[in-house]
């Protein structure tokens, strides 16, 4: 009875020992790595904010110009607010729709007139070689919002064709656009009903 | 001695190939081989992990008890990912963006684990350490080849964004080999992965056979 506790202290040991071995090296490759983690990560938001706000429209660092709002669903709503000499002239922030393979994240630019600076898809699970056409890189298909805004076309058009609306689907995907077509939507909608809190200070 | 090493790497990289012989680690195999590209940044990043645990636990082999040894390599394993992760996101930020979501994956790779069991908690540190590689990097290659396969036949492309796993220097590995949208798109669906790996180890089991070496029991030599 004793050797049998006495093992299983031991083996209790044998693991413990490893865990705070292993346990120390991944704290110290964490302090290790953070920093360049986070540098990391904020070039990416930099680089995605750059795609829908041109360079020449602002003076600020729009990451460091951020604001928080709740959107119709009650999610929060990071914006992130373009300057030149101190006014706004534009904002970007994220919208989301549901596509053929869960949610599509979009990054949205909006100038201060409420027309699109640019959309591009930040993640997305559509099927490759199908869906995934709404990729700046795979083809231009998302390029083609740049400029419109909720009255051009009029809100009952913004749909895929399908559906009525002035879109194109593209061959074998309907889902997708869709998904996509509606995000876009939603996010100039959340920016028409915020629209006096995002350019306030103008 | 050298016929011992030569055996290791035989058995790794084909008489005991984890994917084409001992049909080990198939949810990466499945997930990761739309492209050759992705294939190989999936391989390689396994055939890292294989070698440091390997090595981690043929060191160690004398201090983990029969008892608690499944829970340790989980482990080993997992730390060994969680480093792999951690360094590429910081230092590799360009590889980390294609494959980041698959490093986690690796710890469900059956694959690892079975060479710790099988092979590094038996034999020698530096046999154990080849092992890691040569089983990895037979990992990679099998990953590559399916790649390809669906690669050219799903969307007639060949390595398509190589240089943003392997860098500028590798764009020449970038190619059309069909015109545009003429790819056959199950191949990219996760039925065209079924359909290539099965392929692939009847391909491999047939030249076995024609060599005389018959058909390879898996694990048969080293387990």
């Amino acid at each position: 009875m004793k050797i049998g506790n006495l093992l299983h202290v031991r083996h209790g040991l044998v693991l413990g020992c490893f865990c705070l071995g292993f346990g120390l090296v991944l704290a110290f490759t964490d302090r290790l790595t953070s920093k360049d983690i986070a540098a990391r990560a904020l070039e990416d938001r930099q680089n995605s904010l750059s795609q829908v706000i041109p360079g020449s429209i602002h003076d600020n660092d729009p990451v460091e110009d951020k604001l928080v709002i709740k959107d119709a669903g009650n999610r929060d709503i990071t914006v992130y607010r373009s300057r030149l000499q101190g006014k706004v002239t534009g904002v970007a922030f994220e919208s989301f729709g549901t596509g053929y393979g869960g949610e599509i994240r979009l990054m949205l630019g909006v100038d201060d007139q409420g027309r699109l600076l640019g959309v591009r898809v930040l993640a997305h699970h559509e099927t490759p070689g199908l869906g995934d056409k709404i990729e700046s890189k795979k083809s231009d298909w998302i390029l083609r919002f740049t400029g419109l805004s909720l009255g051009n076309p009029p809100v009952e058009r913004w749909k895929v064709k399908k559906d009525g609306g002035q879109f194109d689907q593209f061959a074998g995907a309907t889902i997708t656009p869709r998904g996509v077509v509606r995000a876009i939507k939603s996010g100039l909608d959340f920016y028409a009903a915020n629209k006096a809190s995002l350019i306030a200070e103008n | 001695m050298a016929t011992d090493y030569q055996r290791i790497v035989k058995d790794g990289l084909w008489d005991n190939n984890g994917v084409l012989c001992m049909l080990l680690g198939m949810c990466p195999t499945m997930a990761m081989t739309t492209s050759a590209t992705n294939g190989l940044g999936m391989g390689l990043a396994t055939a890292v992990v294989m070698a440091a645990s390997n090595l981690l636990v043929a060191l160690f082999r004398d201090r983990i008890t029969q008892e608690v040894r499944i829970p340790v390599y989980i482990l080993i394993v997992a730390a060994m990912v969680t480093l792999v992760d951690l360094t590429m996101n910081a230092w590799m930020h360009e590889l980390y963006k294609v494959l980041g979501l698959f490093i986690a994956l690796i710890v469900s790779n059956c694959l690892p684990l079975a060479r710790l069991e099988a092979f590094a908690s038996k034999e020698p540190v530096l046999n154990s350490l080849l092992d890691g590689i040569f089983m990895g990097l037979g990992f990679t290659i099998s990953l590559t080849v399916i790649g390809a396969v669906r690669e050219i036949i799903g969307s007639g492309t060949l390595f398509a964004d190589a240089s943003l796993l392997l860098g500028p220097a590798f764009k020449f590995l970038e190619m059309r080999i069909l015109p545009e949208d003429t790819g056959v798109l199950v191949m990219i669906l996760p039925p065209g992965g079924f359909l290539v790996a099965g392929l692939l180890v009847v391909a491999k089991r047939i030249l076995d056979v024609r060599a005389g070496k018959g058909i390879q029991m898996a694990g048969a030599h080293s387990v």
